[in-house]
């Protein structure tokens, strides 16, 4: 017992310097900039720089448009599936996980030969079309996580009672949705928001070659012609991805009090 | 005369190739209070379903004062309704959730103020103490009794329980089922209420719809229910019965065997043939020990159980292949038999049944 006690210990501490290791040695590296010893200097760079807080702002804008593009196609999908008809959960399971499957390559080469120029709905032809090209792109990307945040809180509330409940005191679908399912399980869906947001602030792939300047797009021209401002940048990112990481674990210590019926 | 408030007419469900409900008809009076009472699977909560409109009939009417409301959404139907699951909304207090229905029913905020507290106060949970709980805050039975607040609050013409008080335990059971019944009373709403439990049933009812394997069985009053069931099933179904395997002797003189012994019968099924098999039955409450009043029916046999119940005391006697089961009141002064004893019982001749298979 105890010697299985040791080896856990052992193996969570390999696994630790793994994942943390080639962290620190980043975080040092970004701290390097002067010869003489530690400072913030890259940080200063990344943060005064008037490219970063643009395209920072525009991936949180397209990031919060994803969000409620998700929201308006998942939440309403996940509850007629798990009310009406069950049987397809394997199916709509199976198609929101398919954006881990293609590749973010094959989508966007996809998108631009459906919505380019040339086609019936010309979306690449403005930079209006192409914004909101990668917010479906990033509706389509976080789908699988989306998609499974909403099932999971669906799942903690007996749906059918609470709809029927609400149905027969005079509510109509939407006002079901409003005003009964959506707050009940609205830690849910900021998980799948939060996760959401990390997905699409640190994306690069779909967002360079619909060329449009957002905060991945930044990221690699930095890294492309800097030293240690993009560990700088690498670290920042990280920190964002936990900081919507600890929002989940935080909002999730509330989710008893509305799940529980 | 009483008032028709719902018929139900040839109503049928099928799911796929399961008839869950056969043709039911039935109607119900203005403020009467309804059980529909089976096992699981014979179709009682389906009916209620439909009546409430989550479910649509394969075929059939459903009534509300001449009405017919089968096209009808549960939103348009103008129905209350009490699930066995509370189905409180959780995001709700009780306050929030009494006044869902009246917001949803556009009443203006003072008004539900004052609709609210009057259905709290009605249900014995008063506003300045309960109003702000949330669901998770409080026991199951006073979560059915906001349950029982918000159906009602809306004033609708209906009010469907469907198993209200199976979630709880026995004692709270008891209570509630008693309350919803002076709150019916009061308030003289029409009321369906769905159980698999006889004596919640009997108790509680003004008329009872005994239902198995999606037919109707019977249709009474309690007392009709218990004391003249009409098919084997809602007599076995309903209270306890002894089941007594005989022979007829002489159809004309409504004689029959029973292990050796003859009894005679206030009258036999027509066309009864000597030597035909019969089944006998009685309640064990019909069945006295020794022969105190004069009955007709007289058998001997030997004590085989006695379970002391308190003010009851059950006895089951062996008359040789059949066992009889009675019951007697506890006398402190009399001892009840002992194992083994020779005794008596005796029954009125009218209080025998002869169901048919």
């Amino acid at each position: 017992m105890k010697n299985g006690k040791l080896w856990a210990w052992v193996m969570f501490a390999v696994g630790a310097v793994y994942f943390i290791g080639p962290l620190l040695a980043t975080l040092q590296f970004s701290l390097s900039i002067r010869r003489d010893g530690y400072s913030l200097d890259a940080y200063r760079n990344v943060f005064i720089s008037p490219d970063f807080q643009q395209s920072f702002v525009h991936s949180l804008l397209i990031g919060v448009a994803a969000i409620v593009v998700g929201l308006l196609i998942v939440v309403p999908a996940a509850y007629f599936v798990r009310l009406r008809a069950p049987q397809l959960r394997p199916l709509i399971e199976f198609v929101t996980l398919l954006p881990l499957i293609i590749p973010p390559i094959i989508l966007v080469f996809g998108y631009i030969r459906l919505y380019s120029s040339s086609s019936i709905l010309p979306l690449t032809n403005s930079s209006v079309g192409t914004e909101v090209l990668l917010i479906l792109a990033y509706v389509a990307l976080a789908l699988p996580y989306m998609y499974r945040a909403v099932d999971t809180g669906l799942r903690t509330i007996d749906v059918q009672t609470l709809t029927e409940a609400a149905n027969i005191l005079g509510a109509n679908t939407l006002t079901i949705l409003l005003q009964v399912i959506f707050p009940n399980i609205l830690v849910a869906v900021l998980s799948g928001a939060f996760l959401t947001l990390a997905i699409v602030v640190g994306e690069f792939t779909i967002a360079s070659l619909l060329n449009v300047p957002v905060f991945g797009v930044y990221m690699q021209n930095v890294g492309a012609n800097r030293a240690f401002e993009p560990a700088a940048l690498a670290v920042i990112s990280f920190v964002i991805t936990w900081a919507a990481m600890g929002m989940i674990q935080l909002l999730a210590r509330f989710a008893p009090k509305t799940a529980r019926s | 005369m009483a008032e028709e408030f719902l018929r139900i007419e040839n109503l049928v469900k099928t799911f796929g190739t399961n008839t869950v409900v056969k043709g039911a008809n039935l109607s119900f009076n203005r403020g009467e209070f309804i059980s529909l009472l089976g096992p699981s699977g014979c179709g009682k909560t389906t009916i209620l379903r439909m009546v409430a409109g989550f479910e649509r009939p394969s075929s059939g009417n459903i009534l509300v004062e001449g009405k017919d409301i089968t096209p009808l959404q549960p939103n348009q139907r103008k129905v209350g309704m009490v699930f066995q699951a509370y189905a409180l909304f959780p995001n709700m207090n009780v306050e929030d959730n009494v006044a869902f229905g009246l917001k949803i029913a556009g009443m203006p905020a003072d008004q539900r103020r004052v609709r609210v507290e009057e259905m709290l106060n009605l249900i014995g949970l008063p506003a300045a103490t309960f109003g702000k709980r949330f669901p998770f805050e409080m026991s199951g039975g006073q979560q059915q009794r906001v349950a029982l607040a918000r159906a009602l609050a809306p004033k609708p013409r209906m009010l469907l329980l469907d198993e209200p008080l199976s979630a709880l335990d026995a004692k709270i059971r008891v209570s509630l089922r008693q309350e919803i019944r002076s709150i019916q009373r009061e308030l003289g709403i029409t009321t369906i209420f769905v159980t698999h439990d006889q004596e919640e049933a009997l108790s509680i009812s003004d008329r009872i719809v005994v239902m198995s394997a999606g037919n109707v069985e019977q249709f009474g009053t309690p007392f009709e229910i218990y004391n003249r069931p009409a098919t084997r099933f809602v007599a076995t179904f309903v209270g306890t019965l002894n089941t007594l395997t005989a022979r007829v002797l002489d159809a004309a003189a409504h004689t029959v065997d029973v292990d050796g012994q003859v009894l005679r019968l206030a009258s036999l099924p027509a066309g009864a043939a000597a030597n035909a098999p019969l089944s006998l039955t009685m309640r064990p409450e019909a069945v006295a020990l020794g022969k105190p009043n004069g009955q007709d029916v007289v058998l001997s046999g030997k004590i085989k159980e006695v379970h002391f119940l308190g003010s009851v005391i059950r006895l089951k006697v062996d008359l040789g292949q059949n066992t009889l089961s009675l019951d007697t009141f506890n006398d402190t002064h009399t001892p009840p038999p002992a194992l083994d004893e020779q005794v008596q019982v005796s029954l009125n001749s009218s209080d025998i049944l002869i169901l048919p298979n």
